[in-house]
């Protein structure tokens, strides 16, 4: 224990620690948005099968076991999902590709300036507009427009942990051992789905990059350029 | 049908010109229907519900403009996995943090990094009083990255957004290439990365179950029988229940 601990006993947070519940990636999420249309479960941001094009996924909802809750689970026509692009370094958004359901349709928006940053938004209905017809479990749609790709609908998880032995650890339950060794380790996600929006884009349409924070930050030199990334889930007011 | 409606038709006709490559275009291969082609012929055909409309393949009828409007209130955030994974705490904190900007985390009122910096320390301690040392001499020192829990957590807490590299690989870590937080692909272990970053110490071993120590710097879970070579949209169909 050190010092720091004053600080949280100042925010009265510290105490409830040791019996705490932690998550796993965002899967398992916070009360206000568990198990409910706004709740991210992870997120990804890497170079696509074209070298000039970057891939953003998000997964929301969590846990679908396979079956009649994955078949079941839908977008929310209310909640939007936006993907931030910080192409300047001071972490607020400079650009978003927003994506919102219409009927058996993802419609998406952007790469565009977002008229205000921050946690409220409006739909870009005046920017790029694509959309894709939303997957099922027997069939895979996708779109390909303008150099842009689109996609939405179940997929397979791709997390994998053993959340359930991260859990006893976190509560002393896993002492003096620690993790498992390989062969009693255990993926919580293996067996799960998890519904996907994956938008590819060209990197031209996202402005050049800046520094990279780890940089001035975390005193690593050599990085490249790098974009800071982000998704956000936003319910209709 | 009336003027209206064949002003609705032209329109959005026109709007399928601008909006919409789509067709009948399947590759069975892969059993993906890749929405590009014609559905721009004018008439009703295929299973359109209405001319270039409807059906599996086209944009859905509309006979009004779709209706966008409307504020939107942020309720979820994620960035890196770090947080969520390591760093979410109580309920409370989860909470606060999902409502907040990502620029804002550093603000006097929601200050996220001497919060992180204790949640760090409390796995130490957790695992100090379970095998009855002292906390004070059970803690978190500097990483591979010679990062101190002080810069570690304010990583974590003011620039929590992940970072893509437009040239070059992207990876969360590579230990080859010294590569750091330049992406984060499918096949990443983020997991190890972090454990790695929280209880590795400066040579990534600190608490790897030799020694004495307990494992904390790998969950020994891999990827499994997953398959990350795919092409667009890169993961793989969803489990289904075998009949």
């Amino acid at each position: 224990m050190n010092k720091t601990k004053i600080f949280a006993a100042i925010s009265g947070i510290s105490l409830m620690l040791l019996s705490v519940f932690l998550i796993s990636a965002d899967h398992i999420d916070a009360p206000n948005v568990e198990g409910t249309s706004t709740d991210i479960a992870d997120f990804y941001a890497f170079e696509g099968d074209n070298p000039n094009n970057t891939v953003f996924i998000a997964t929301l909802q969590g846990i679908l076991t396979p079956g009649t809750i994955t078949e079941n689970a839908t977008f929310d026509e209310d909640v939007l999902i936006e993907f931030n692009i910080d192409n300047t370094g001071d972490f607020v958004e400079d650009l978003v590709i927003q994506a919102i359901k219409r009927g058996d349709t993802i419609h998406f928006f952007g790469p565009a300036t977002p008229n205000e940053v921050g946690t409220e938004s409006v739909v870009l209905t005046s920017s790029e507009h694509h959309f894709v017809r939303i997957s099922t479990t027997e069939e895979t749609f996708t779109k390909n427009e303008n150099g842009m790709s689109f996609f939405a609908g179940p997929r397979r998880e791709a997390f994998y942990f053993d959340f359930n032995r991260f859990n006893d650890i976190a509560s002393g339950a896993a002492a003096p051992d620690g993790f498992y060794p390989q062969g009693e380790s255990e993926d919580f996600f293996e067996e799960l789905n998890t519904l996907a929006i994956v938008i590819e884009v060209p990197n031209s349409m996202l402005g050049n990059a800046p520094a990279h924070i780890l940089g001035s930050e975390g005193d690593i030199n050599n990085l490249p350029p790098a974009y800071n990334v982000w998704v956000s889930a936003k319910r209709k007011n | 049908m009336t003027t209206y409606k064949l002003k609705i038709v032209s329109i959005l006709t026109f709007a399928s010109l601008l909006f919409v490559q789509c067709g009948i275009d399947e590759d069975f291969n892969d059993n993906v229907i890749e929405q590009d082609g014609t559905c721009e012929d004018g008439i009703q055909n295929g299973d359109e519900d209405g001319i270039d409309c409807g059906g599996t393949h086209c944009p859905p009828c509309e006979e009004e403009e779709i209706n966008f409007d409307g504020v939107f209130v942020q309720e979820d955030v994620m960035g890196r996995p770090t947080i969520n994974t390591f760093f979410s705490g109580t309920n409370t904190l989860k909470n606060e943090y999902n409502i907040i900007a990502t620029s804002k985390r550093d603000t006097i009122s929601a200050d996220f990094q001497p919060v992180f910096e204790t949640i760090l320390e409390n796995y130490y301690d957790v695992y100090a009083l379970a095998l009855s040392i002292d906390p004070e001499e059970f803690n978190y020192e500097a990483n591979i990255l010679e990062w101190d829990a002080e810069t570690y957590t304010s990583i974590v807490a003011y620039y929590d957004a992940l970072q893509v590299a437009p040239e070059g690989p992207t990876t969360y870590y590579d230990s080859n290439s010294g590569l750091v937080l330049t992406g984060r692909s499918l096949s990443d272990d983020v997991v190890d990365v972090s454990l790695m970053l929280m209880f590795g110490g400066t040579d990534g071993t600190r608490l790897d179950g030799t020694n004495g120590t307990p494992q904390l710097t790998t969950d020994e879970v891999d990827a499994g029988d997953r398959d990350f070579s795919l092409p667009f949209p890169y993961l793989e169909t969803p489990l289904i229940v075998e009949d």
